[in-house]
């Protein structure tokens, strides 16, 4: 199928396209720079054009999420948008799917709204090595957007012997085996040695405490595996949602965290350029030693993030709604759970990770909410590079992704700001420092952090622009740079919610903000590792033998992933060589 | 003495002299199972019979018109205030009856299913029968009357909510079932009848008076301020309850409730919460005394139930 998007104003910062307007060519699912004269035309005047958003980081599949929609059946019934219900043929079930909620949803939910917005890419951030085929199953029934999903490695007792060991290598000869085994992209760390910690009841709160049992610091583990990270090639860096989240004065532990990692170079199959990915950091600016003296310390975060090379980060904005928190982060949801009561979850994978639940109320009259929210907005306005920030709520920690299109609106909009400044808690004037600040986020940085920054970060090399030979995937919003205003509140709100197409794959999946194509599936992205020095990869094959015999609840050979499991896939070679 | 169910004043009695216009729903096909949101005065008003003939319902999932299971006749007032809605028939599979309804009266002559009085903000249901779980979920204000039994959670929350029936009036003239008003935050529940195991769970405001017996587990997880009257026997009494003396006549915001009872505040398992209060009748609850040994052991609980 051929199309031509004539007209547009088109938005790709990838290669410099700063609202040209320009003809988009598509042919078998790729941009490219001829088509024939049957191609299907499809009228962009007056509109925004960009590549289909990619989200790097968000919760939409697994174990946990599925834990979350069975805590929250009352979530199920705040349906924003009953429009998303559309009956799909479940290609395997072969009976009809829809579905509502809020913060937690259906897979089919996941997509439908997601390409209704424009965004045709979305990577879920933490899943289980154990639960992986349940991540997978997911993946291949959420519609319309391709998917990958990143390993949660930081707490596994593997991984944590051979580091204390110091035998490095092998232990990267055992991420390589987890990473096949798993269909998995990329080495994802939560609150390293704290989950494993809180296995007993315990926690670690910094990045120099020792993890129970395994003698070792949790900087020591998110060295250790940024530095497999890069020998393996991967095109995606580590993944760190460091030690401490969620707590006053957190800061420098986070800033601690970042620095564990950053003597690594950077070694990669993909145009990437950091070495660490520090994710939801909003949740790590925070001053203050208790809740009463609670402020923001964007500042100081972002005058490091400025400062630093090889370093990226996503922000985790509160949108300030009800909605679930769910981490692989344990001990910090139960803490969470204590200051509301309302029913928390945990889970415990034995030997590799946990995770947990619990419902929240972000309210802007909390003073705490309010600096939350301040935070999350002061990160993004004062990192000068737009490449270094990415956008994201952290769905659904600090908002639903139904959300995205009002932080938009904060981002674009001092006006949107100050509105909202005025309805919330005064602590915001006092504790942080939003309201000086004058910065308006353009449509060109708004597509860099949406798209063109994800899908570096993450190591896409075609998606996130719209340069010949990237994927098909388009957004066309309703949204006329010249003459609508760009920072009123409303209109970027209604631009951001529906598209007026979305384009994935080179077919058209959205027109005029209905689906259109409910069946058309994405694909997930995957990574094949290869270790290249077989003596330490059998070595570690032993000992592997021995932990399954020994501690796992599972056989090593019910433990892998097949590819059935992955029909639709990408894969991207990677690995390490040898010595 | 007055029971309290009979203090209740009726705000319809005293707008007798509107102009209300009734109109009737004949069940002519008894459905497998139908979702009528659409059965509400707030839907009904102003609107012609044959509106109100096309409104939508669903059987299952299929998506079908009210007149396909009902006969319609009669007039529907302008507002909600002067509708009055009576279905006869047996209704025991039709759910959601009077779902969000804001005002205006619907009487129903024989059994009702499921979520009758959901989320009713005023106006006034009558079911001349019983009515299946979850009656009255998540009010937040008017009247449900039921005259025959009710089901399990009768005012409760919806699944998995914490925020439970708000305000309003339900009264039972027979049993109920379990898990009576959980999460109650507010309003009055009155069961004439007994009721089932764990009544009043999670409560944190609002008052539930049991004329009958209590199968036991009263208050559980009681969190708030919350007042349970059993005036029967609790089969099985809750051990994080504690005993706080006896009293005469207690008095229960306006109302004066006679008679003997011990009273136990609780339920201390939560955070040592002490501030909701059970009544309990000191004529048939002696065995719930302190210095009395548990007269049903832990392992009985299993008898209760069905």
């Amino acid at each position: 199928m051929e199309l031509i998007i004539k007209n547009g104003y088109v938005y790709d910062p990838k290669n410099g396209i700063d609202g040209e307007i320009k003809d988009i060519m598509v042919k078998d699912g790729k941009i490219v720079d001829n088509v024939s004269k049957e191609a299907l035309e499809i009228d962009a005047k007056n509109k925004v054009v960009m590549p289909g958003g990619v989200d790097h980081h968000t919760h939409i599949a697994g174990s946990k999420v599925c834990v979350g929609r069975m805590l929250r059946p009352e979530d199920i019934r705040r349906n924003p948008d009953p429009m998303a219900q559309i009956p799909h043929i479940d290609r395997v079930m072969m009976v009809k799917r829809g579905g509502g909620g809020f913060s937690v949803m259906p897979t089919w939910t996941t997509g439908y709204r997601y390409a209704q917005m424009g965004y045709t890419t979305c990577f879920d951030p933490a899943f289980a090595p154990m639960g992986a085929k349940h991540l997978h199953e997911e993946f291949e029934r959420t519609p319309l957007i391709d998917k990958g999903g990143i390993c949660l490695m930081g707490n596994n007792w593997m991984i944590m012997e051979y580091l204390h060991d110091g035998e490095l290598e092998k232990a990267a000869a055992y991420v390589s085996w987890l990473l096949n085994a798993t269909k998995a992209y990329g080495i994802k760390i939560v609150n390293p040695g704290g989950v494993e910690a809180w296995s007993w009841g315990k926690n670690i709160t910094s990045g120099r405490d020792p993890v129970p049992y395994f003698n070792l610091t949790s900087n020591e583990i998110i060295k250790g595996l940024a530095e497999i990270n890069e020998m393996l090639e991967l095109p995606h860096s580590i993944h760190l949602h460091g030690n401490n989240l969620g707590h006053p004065g957190n800061w420098d532990t986070f800033i601690d965290n970042a620095d564990a990692a950053l003597d690594v170079s950077v070694n990669t199959v993909s145009e990437r350029e950091q070495v660490v990915h520090a994710t939801h950091v909003q949740f790590y600016s925070y001053g203050g030693e208790s809740w009463k003296d609670f402020s923001s310390k964007a500042d100081a975060i972002a005058d490091y993030i400025n400062k630093t090379k090889n370093i990226t980060i996503d922000v985790g904005f509160v949108t300030l709604d009800e909605t679930t928190t769910m981490t692989g982060d344990g001990p910090m949801e139960y803490n969470l759970y204590s200051t509301t009561n309302l029913k928390w979850a945990n889970n415990d994978v034995g030997l590799e990770c946990g995770s947990g639940l619990t419902p929240f109320i972000y309210n802007g009259k909390n003073p705490v909410n309010a600096i939350q929210w301040a935070a999350g907005l002061e990160l993004a306005l004062l990192i000068d590079d737009p490449w270094k920030v990415l956008f994201g709520t952290d769905h659904p920690n600090g908002g639903p992704f139904i959300r995205y299109p009002d932080v938009f609106s904060w981002l674009m909009s001092k006006k949107a700001r100050d509105e909202k400044i005025a309805k919330i808690n005064k602590s915001v004037r006092r504790n942080a420092i939003i309201e000086s600040l004058d910065r308006e986020y353009t449509l060109y940085e708004i597509a860099t952090i949406t798209r063109a920054a994800n899908a570096k970060v993450l190591g896409l090399t075609e998606k996130g622009h719209l340069g010949i030979g990237a994927d098909a995937d388009i957004a066309i919003y309703n949204l006329d740079p010249e003459k609508d205003k760009l920072n009123d509140p409303e209109t970027i709100k209604k631009a951001f919610m529906k598209t007026h197409y979305t384009i994935k794959g080179g077919e058209i999946v959205v027109k005029e903000g209905r689906i259109v194509n409910p069946e058309h599936m994405g694909k997930t992205y995957i990574v094949e590792s290869e270790f290249g020095d077989k003596e330490i990869y059998k070595d570690m094959l032993n000992d592997l033998e021995m932990k399954f015999k020994k501690y796992y609840a599972m056989q090593k050979s019910t433990y892998w992933t097949g590819y059935e499991y992955v029909p639709h896939r990408k894969t991207i070679k990677v690995g390490y060589k040898g010595d | 003495m007055t029971t309290a169910a009979e203090n209740i004043i009726h705000p319809m009695e005293e707008n007798v002299e509107k102009d209300v216009k009734e109109i009737i729903l004949e069940l002519t096909e008894s459905p497998n199972v139908l979702d009528v949101e659409c059965i509400s005065p707030d839907v009904f008003a102003g609107k012609t019979l044959e509106d109100i003939k096309n409104l939508p319902v669903y059987n299952g999932k299929k998506k079908k018109v009210l007149s396909d299971f009902f006969k319609i006749s009669g007039e529907v007032g302008d507002t909600p205030e002067n509708t009055k809605i009576i279905i006869n028939g047996d209704l025991s599979r039709v759910k959601n009856i009077g779902k969000e309804m804001s005002s205006g009266e619907i009487v129903i002559n024989g059994n009702v299913g499921m979520y009758v009085g959901a989320l009713m903000k005023g106006g006034k249901i009558v079911v001349n029968g019983d009515a299946d779980s979850f009656a009255g979920q998540q009010m937040k204000g008017g009247e449900l009357i039921i005259k025959g039994n009710a089901g399990n959670y009768l005012g409760s929350s919806y699944r998995g909510d914490w925020r439970g029936m708000k305000g309003g009036t339900i009264i039972v003239e027979g049993n109920a079932g379990d898990e009576v008003g959980e999460y109650l935050s507010g309003g009055k529940i009155i069961i004439k009848g007994n009721v089932g195991l764990l009544c009043g769970i999670h409560i944190n405001k609002g008052i539930i008076i049991v004329e009958g017996n209590a199968d036991g587990r009263v208050g559980a997880e009681a969190e708030g301020k919350g007042i349970i009257v059993i005036k029967g026997k609790i089969k099985i009494g809750h051990v994080s309850f504690l005993y706080d003396g006896e009293v005469v006549n207690p008095s229960i915001n306006d109302d004066t409730i006679e008679g003997r009872y011990y009273k136990f505040i609780g339920d201390t398992a939560c955070r040592g919460n002490k501030k909701t209060v059970i009544y309990a009748s000191a004529e048939h609850n002696e065995h719930l005394l302190p210095n009395n040994p548990l007269p049903v052991s832990n392992t009985d609980i299993y008898e209760l139930m069905p």
